[in-house]
């Protein structure tokens, strides 16, 4: 009791100034209060850990794959996985028409899914955040032209001009990255234009403006790293988006070719085989459903994160 | 020394008002041919109920609006485009809302330091020791210069934006209503922080308040707007003594409405009248 009361009758000068914070108590650090609310919430840390194994799984693809996920062994055609009364150690998850290890195949499969869902979502990110602050910040005639080309876009059905532009260019890898960058990019410039918008008239832009900050500084160092949580957010769905609309194009022999291991085109090798060995399409489909279930639950965690306290 | 810090030559702006599609835009006169003249050192407090256009006069003074008509001259120089970025060393401001007026996402370290920083005044060391020695000037604990915004109270934030306001060493502050947004007891310290800093530093103010006790107790002349156009501006004793219009007189007196259609006015802060009349 006491040295409360000495320390509030000998506050110093700058304590006195400094009003209620002096009161001696612990200041929870910022980083603990995040980590907190991150193990507390479920969906996320669920999300976050099945993220993790499937990432891990891709960047370490050649050292855990058991075999060559190229070479085709005729002798060894549509063993079934381990669980499987005629499985073998040797092909846990079995192998495909051609006798190519599924394991192997799968796990390298993931980096393409991972890295189409990345690298698309990164360019339609930096395409859509763009537009959208432009719009948002500069206002009038400006926001008139993106806002009409973002409904254009909006307009357009995603899956049938992907399709009829891999159609036209043919499919590869990376066409099938640039293809969805160029398309995924609506809902990065609707939530940074709407965003922005909020933030504008802020009075701590007013005060960059006072100060003679350049636009494209206090677009960059000033807006940007306050827009960016609600962008995250979004990519995380537009990696998903990315990832599924890959295996559809794949699926449908226009994505990514052969021999390359994409999941979308596993299923689609397989389903001549789905009702005797039905396993070919079940396991890249499943791994598929769960990646793409993981990055939802991540997103989602991410934006209850950055919701204000008690606001879920 | 220049004759004027701030002089301001018969500004206006006006804003386009769309009514709807088919009506004609109608225009509103947010601020009407204001000319005010402060010398260098002097307190000038602008009064005036909401809507008045105290704000848009303020924002055409830090080059936030462009104005109809009429100029802005900052110790005898013309305001333009062209010189905007050297008169932030001898003008800034202090906003009303210390809750908007620092970017969440910086340090406090790196928002007093960004006007170094942008205007390029001395190396790291030297900002990082002007910033040291501006928090002690406006009464910051050090250890705050590393957290953030968020984590500070609504008078630490209001320092903050001192000290960011006056880090380049400008002459002039134009504050608009810098406490209003603030507690009772902690607009007193933030008021008494501005008058010794003032003291200090030898200051001249545009303080734009419709608190009339604030403005009591601050300044040197009061000037008094009236939807858009100033209609009396006199010495402090002038004002509240003596008042000449009488729009002056109401607003002394409470009995006072911005649109004379409106009704009766609701009160804006009770101390204010309190202290007024
Ligand atoms: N960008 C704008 N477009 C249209 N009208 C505006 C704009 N900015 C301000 N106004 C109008 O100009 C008038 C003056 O506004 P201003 O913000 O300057 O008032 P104020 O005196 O600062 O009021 P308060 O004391 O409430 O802050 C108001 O009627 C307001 O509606
Ligand atoms: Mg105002």
């Amino acid at each position: 009791m006491s040295q409360t009361l000495s320390n509030s009758t000998s506050s110093s000068p700058v304590s006195a100034l400094s009003g209620p914070e002096a009161s001696g108590l612990p200041v929870v650090p910022e980083w603990r209060r995040a980590l907190n609310k991150f193990l507390g919430h479920r969906g996320l840390f669920i999300g976050s850990v099945i993220l993790g194994f499937i990432v891990l799984a891709a960047i370490f693809a050649p050292w855990l794959a058991p075999h060559d996920p190229y070479v085709q062994n005729i002798s060894q055609r549509m063993i079934p996985p381990i669980w499987h009364e005629k499985g073998t150690w040797e092909h846990i998850l079995g192998t495909d028409k051609l006798g190519r290890d599924y394991l192997s195949r799968l796990l390298y499969g993931a980096r393409i899914s991972l890295t189409i869902g990345l690298t698309a979502a990164l360019i339609s990110g930096v395409i859509g955040t763009t537009l959208g602050v432009l719009a948002g910040y500069f206002g009038g005639r400006t926001d008139a032209v993106i806002s009409y080309i973002i409904t254009t876009r909006l307009a357009l059905p995603v899956l049938l001009v992907a399709l009829a532009m891999a159609a036209l260019v043919g499919g590869s890898l990376e066409m099938v990255i640039i293809l969805l960058g160029l398309l995924l990019w609506d809902r990065f410039a609707v939530v940074a234009r709407s965003t922005t918008q909020q933030l504008r008239d802020a009075e701590f832009i007013a005060s960059a403006k006072v100060l003679g900050a350049s636009t494209s500084y206090i677009l960059i160092r000033e807006l940007l790293p306050n827009i960016l949580s609600a962008l995250i957010v979004v990519i995380t769905l537009e990696m998903a988006h990315a990832i599924l609309l890959e295996a559809t194009l794949s699926f449908l022999g226009l994505g990514v070719q052969p021999p390359l291991p994409s999941w979308g085109l596993m299923v689609s090798e397989g389903k001549a085989y789905m009702f005797f060995q039905p396993w070919v399409i079940a396991i890249p489909g499943i791994t598929l459903m769960i990646l793409v279930l993981a990055i939802n639950l991540v997103g989602d965690g991410l934006r209850d994160m950055n919701a204000p306290e008690g606001r879920n | 020394m220049p004759q004027y810090a701030l002089e301001l030559c018969d500004l206006s702006r006006h804003f386009q008002l769309k009514n709807g599609v088919f009506s004609a835009p109608t225009t509103l006169k947010a601020v009407d041919g204001v000319s005010l003249r402060i010398p260098p050192g002097e307190t000038l407090g602008l009064v005036g109920e909401s809507g008045c256009g105290k704000s848009t006069l303020a924002k055409m003074i830090l080059g936030l609006l462009s104005p109809t008509d009429g100029s802005v001259l900052v110790n005898d120089q013309v305001i333009s485009n062209g010189n905007r970025f050297a008169l932030a060393k001898q003008l800034q401001p202090i906003f009303q809302d210390p809750y908007s007026s620092l970017n969440p996402r910086k340090t406090i370290r790196q928002i007093i330091s960004l006007p170094l920083q942008l205007h390029k005044v001395g190396d790291k060391r030297s900002q990082q020791a002007s910033v040291k020695q501006m928090s002690d000037l406006v009464g910051l604990p050090e250890r705050l210069l590393d957290q953030y915004p968020g984590q500070l109270s609504g008078g630490q934030r209001q320092r903050v934006a001192i000290a960011r306001a006056l880090i380049l060493k400008p002459s002039i502050l134009v504050c608009d209503e810098p406490t209003s947004a603030l507690d009772v007891s902690v607009q007193a310290q933030i008021l008494n922080l501005l008058m010794d800093l003032k003291q200090e530093l030898g200051l001249t103010y545009l303080f734009i308040s419709h608190n009339l006790g604030v403005v009591e107790h601050l300044v040197d002349r009061v000037a008094v707007m009236y939807r858009g156009k100033l209609v009396e501006q006199g010495t402090r004793e002038d004002i509240f003594r003596n008042a000449q219009h009488p729009y002056t007189q109401a607003l002394l007196s409470s009995v006072l409405t911005p649109e004379p259609s409106l009704g009766l006015p609701e009160l804006l802060d009770d101390s204010a009248w309190a202290n007024a009349s």
